[in-house]
């Protein structure tokens, strides 16, 4: 085996309006190597959910991929037809949602809904495939698994559909698995024990994860790699250490600075927090050169102007600023 | 010892929920026998979360929704016994979602003169004076006061929702989670502005959040709920420097530290999944999901009992937690 | 550039506004009196040059009894859908928003007017009025509020845990300033469109009281008596049913076009004003 197991390169995806057509994500590059975890971090609207949709070859209207590749296994699978997506959704890639009582169908006992998994992508019988499902759902640790493989959503806690979504999402031991902000609508401490589960399981099958979510510490906890991406681009990448102990670009020193972090008053009392200035724009008024820089403490003529080019780091790393350091 | 702003002795709230035909009339004890105080000046924090039952706290002091039992005392007066006006005048409330908080049809200015009149400020150059002043303070500009809700952003939003709150000069504001729907890079925003205003117009908060560095960062005094009841109280330092409560430090323990990985010991992780406050487990609420479970805590109720001078904790192991 | 609203609004618009011009400017657009000028001489005239719709029984030009019915046919909708939504949103504001025995009541009776048909309820009330143009809008500005109260009061409850809701009781105001300023004016939207598409009913209702004899009494037009009176000569001279039949239709049918329009630009988010 050579090479990583996906690789996205200069990926565009154009949002269409009526009024005009935009470039809701810009060249986006990264590479995730087979069993990594590897995180994409940013505030609604930067593009990192719809990023995850292209890879899932879930992009729909009013946005569509305008540029770029999508290689899995080097295997180009952005043109990829809607049979070969399906055969590839599910069995090699996976993804869980946000919110797993939209994700799951209300009607189907949960047990069926993995069950489906072998039926469909291994071509089990369904007797087989429901004692399988019940296997899932151990796994999952969901306790007495053989009463909840009847139960529907409906019957689950937040934490148990979600882990119901990861056992239906690793059933055929995909190579990749995708979540997007997996914990957000959990309580912290069945955050913890959900991300726990997910980061164990992947390591335990071999299955590469892409984790989305606003949470630069969540995911630099389960993550050895983290992009930030801002306004549609990835401003910056980096080792997850070392994206706090050293963060490079502006805005990723200003989402580690801007946040109250726990423990921080005990060591050194109550500083002012520092803020980000300004707010997050809109698709449609994208700032021209940086798109940082209406924002940015540190900006000058050249950021307003011409828009930074990639400038590589250490460890595979990158930061898209004309000031970095 | 001058009274407290804001006293609540063994407030309860139950609903009754279900029917009589489908399943039964079952109680539901969104709070079960909170005792707290704020004072004047000061920062409560209250964290727990989903279904402990801090937000119907918040609803039943700002008197949304009538207590079934205990008291609740504004300025030593009985919430029972005061005026609706003037209860309004004393508490206010900033909503988590600054979406669904502001009248979609109704212009910043509006949403502030109105208030001012309804208690009784008719001069029209003093509201416009007012609302102008209020804008200022919470950072929007003055030609944006007739604008709709939908024409701002998230944060700016949540500026107009605050300044709604402090229109009326409030002495205690109840912030429920006042960042959590926004984006990361506004919150620090919002938390500085509500700091500042707190010291510019001498407010109390109760500040109700799940995110501890917020809790923290803010209060001066920290409540935790689980399922109704709270189980530790004490000042920011006592609760986040040496929790006595296993589910405090599962609180903490859950919260991911960039800077110091893989610190979390397991120990101190809470199990499985939070109880439905309708059914709620039977002694210490937290037995099933405890580390530290032994048979007391299963037939006892834990009483919330002094770890030192005002710091309490509703563990029968309080004094024997590892450290 | 794309019309706002789509061509459902507009299509609407111009038919409804058509029928309303000709009822403004009836005794000026019209070619004879639509009462007075009965002229045996001139009964049942197919539509030509002299009587563009044609001549009834009477020899009454069927083109001026139209302009005048709109008249009668457009009050009777306008006035007794203003009356039912009255009704309904009253009642369905306030049993949504107080809840406990007073809603328990409303909706009782919401249930007992949806199933006892609204046309038979005001063929009692017709009955007991006696016919004429005040109790018509009378029987049926009194019997179809139900779907306006439905509407409000589901679209209340929903509402009332928003915050801003919340926090206009948390500020002090009172039950009513909170039903008129806070919700009312954002579940407008869906009550306008209910009200046009009720205003169409209203019409299609006058139409068959009239038909029944119940409603405007000869010799005064209005678009369900002149059908009323056109059953009998149905097959020799057709365009007596035709024309009034055509103006129902095409009305009703605006009306429910300018409904389905209003839906979409009564949403806030579409009516910006940025400054």
């Amino acid at each position: 085996m050579s090479g990583p197991l996906l690789r996205v390169e200069d990926l565009h995806i154009a949002l269409k309006t009526e009024a005009a057509t935009y470039n809701a994500v810009e060249k986006v590059s990264f590479e995730i190597g087979r069993g990594e975890a590897f995180g994409l971090v940013g505030e609604s609207g930067c593009g990192k959910s719809i990023t995850a949709l292209s890879v899932m070859g879930l992009l729909r209207r009013p946005l569509s991929l305008s540029g770029g590749r999508i290689i899995l296994d080097n295997e180009e699978i952005q043109d990829a037809s809607v049979a070969e997506w399906r055969r590839l959704r599910g069995k090699r890639i996976a993804m869980i949602f946000q919110e797993p009582m939209t994700a799951l169908n209300p009607l189907s006992p949960v047990g069926r809904q993995i069950a489906e998994m072998f039926v469909l992508h291994q071509g089990a019988n369904w007797n087989e495939a429901m004692d399988r499902a019940e296997d899932a759902l151990r796994q999952v640790q969901v306790p007495s698994p053989e009463r909840r493989i009847k139960d529907f959503p409906h019957q689950l806690s937040g934490g148990m559909r979600q882990r119901v979504m990861i056992a239906i999402a690793l059933a055929c031991s995909p190579e990749l698995l995708i979540a997007d902000e997996p914990t957000t609508a959990l309580d912290v401490t069945v955050q913890a024990e959900i991300i726990d589960l997910m980061a164990e399981l992947c390591a335990a099958k071999g299955t590469a994860i892409l984790m989305i979510s606003h949470d630069l510490g969540l995911v630099a906890n389960m993550c050895r790699r983290v992009a930030v991406m801002y306004a549609g681009r990835i401003v910056e990448q980096q080792d997850a250490d070392a994206i706090f102990a050293a963060p490079r670009h502006p805005y990723t020193q200003g989402l580690i600075n801007s946040l109250p972090r726990l423990g921080e008053r005990s060591r050194r009392g109550r500083q002012r927090l520092q803020e980000i200035t300004g707010v997050v724009p809109s698709i449609a008024g994208y700032p021209s050169g940086c798109r940082f820089n209406p924002r940015c403490a540190a900006v000058t003529d050249i950021c307003r102007s011409v828009s930074p080019e990639i400038t590589p780091l250490p460890a595979d790393g990158l930061v898209r600023c004309h000031h970095h350091g | 010892m001058a009274e407290p702003l804001l006293k609540l002795d063994d407030l309860a709230v139950h609903f009754q929920v279900g029917s009589a035909l489908a399943g039964g009339v079952k109680t539901l004890k969104a709070v079960d026998g909170v005792t707290l105080d704020v004072k004047a000046g000061e920062c409560l924090g209250l964290v727990g979360e989903s279904g402990c039952g801090k937000s119907t706290l918040a609803l039943a002091i700002m008197g949304l929704v009538p207590p079934t039992r205990g008291r609740l005392a504004l300025e030593g007066h009985d919430i029972k016994t005061v005026d609706r006006m003037a209860t309004a005048r004393t508490v206010q409330m900033v909503f988590q979602d600054p979406y669904a908080s502001l009248n979609p049809r109704q212009t910043v200015r509006r949403t502030l003169a109105d208030p001012l009149r309804i208690h009784g400020i008719t001069d029209k150059a003093e509201v416009e004076s007012r609302v102008a002043d209020m804008m200022a303070k919470v950072g929007l500009r003055a030609e944006q006061a007739d604008r709709y809700p939908h024409e701002f952003s998230g944060g700016q939003r949540q500026r107009i929702g605050i300044a709604r709150a402090l229109i009326l000069k409030p002495k205690l504001v109840i912030c429920d989670e006042p960042v959590s729907a926004l984006d990361v890079s506004i919150r620090a925003q919002i938390i500085n502005l509500l700091l500042d205003l707190k010291d510019e117009m001498g407010l109390s908060y109760i500040m109700i959040s799940h995110d501890l560095g917020v809790v923290e960062h803010v209060s001066d005094r920290v409540a935790v709920m689980y399922l109704g009841r709270i189980v530790e109280r004490g000042s920011w330092q006592e609760i986040f420097e040496d929790p006595r409560h296993p589910y405090t430090r599962a609180l903490i323990a859950a919260i991911p530290d960039p800077f110091h990985r893989a610190a979390v010991t397991a120990k101190a992780k809470a199990k499985g999944e939070i109880a439905s406050a309708l059914n709620p487990p039977s002694g210490c609420h937290f037995h099933p999901r405890c580390p530290l479970k032994a048979d007391r805590c299963v037939t006892e109720v834990p009483l919330l009992e002094a770890v030192s001078e005002g710091h309490v904790a509703a563990c029968h192991f309080r004094d024997a937690l590892p450290t | 550039m794309k019309l706002k609203g789509g061509s459902s609004l507009w299509i609407g618009g111009v038919l409804v506004g058509i029928a309303v011009a000709a009822a403004i400017a009836a005794p000026i657009i019209q070619l004879t009196d639509p009462v007075l000028d009965a002229n045996l001489m001139n009964a049942e005239i197919p539509p030509g040059a002299d009587f563009p719709f044609g001549t009834d029984a009477q020899g009454r030009d069927i083109y001026s009894r139209i302009v005048h019915g709109a008249r009668i046919s457009l009050t009777v909708g306008i006035v007794s859908q203003i009356c039912n939504s009255l009704i309904g949103v009253t009642l369905g504001l306030t049993a949504g928003y107080w809840g406990g025995w007073w809603d328990d009541l409303v909706s009782g009776l919401t249930n007992l007017m949806l199933a006892i048909p609204s046309l038979v309820f005001a063929l009692a009330i017709m009955a007991i009025l006696g016919p004429g143009l005040f109790s018509l809008v009378i029987a049926l500005g009194l019997t179809s509020w139900s779907y306006s109260c439905r509407i409000a009061r589901a679209q209340v409850l929903s509402l009332k845990s928003q915050g801003y809701v919340q926090a206009a009781r948390i500020l002090g105001y009172g039950d009513l300033r909170i039903m008129f300023t806070q919700v009312l004016p954002n579940i407008l939207g869906p009550l306008i469109v209910i009200a046009t598409l009720g205003m169409g009913g209203a019409i299609l209702s006058e139409a068959a009281l009239s038909f029944l004899g119940l409603g405007i009494r000869p010799p005064y037009p209005s678009w369900g008596s002149m059908l009323s009176e056109a059953r009998d000569q149905i097959t020799t001279a057709p365009w007596l049913s035709v024309f009034p039949g055509l103006a129902i239709f095409l009305t009703v049918l605006g009306l429910n076009l300018l409904g389905d329009g209003l839906r979409d630009i009564l949403d806030p988010q579409s009516t910006t004003r940025r400054a």
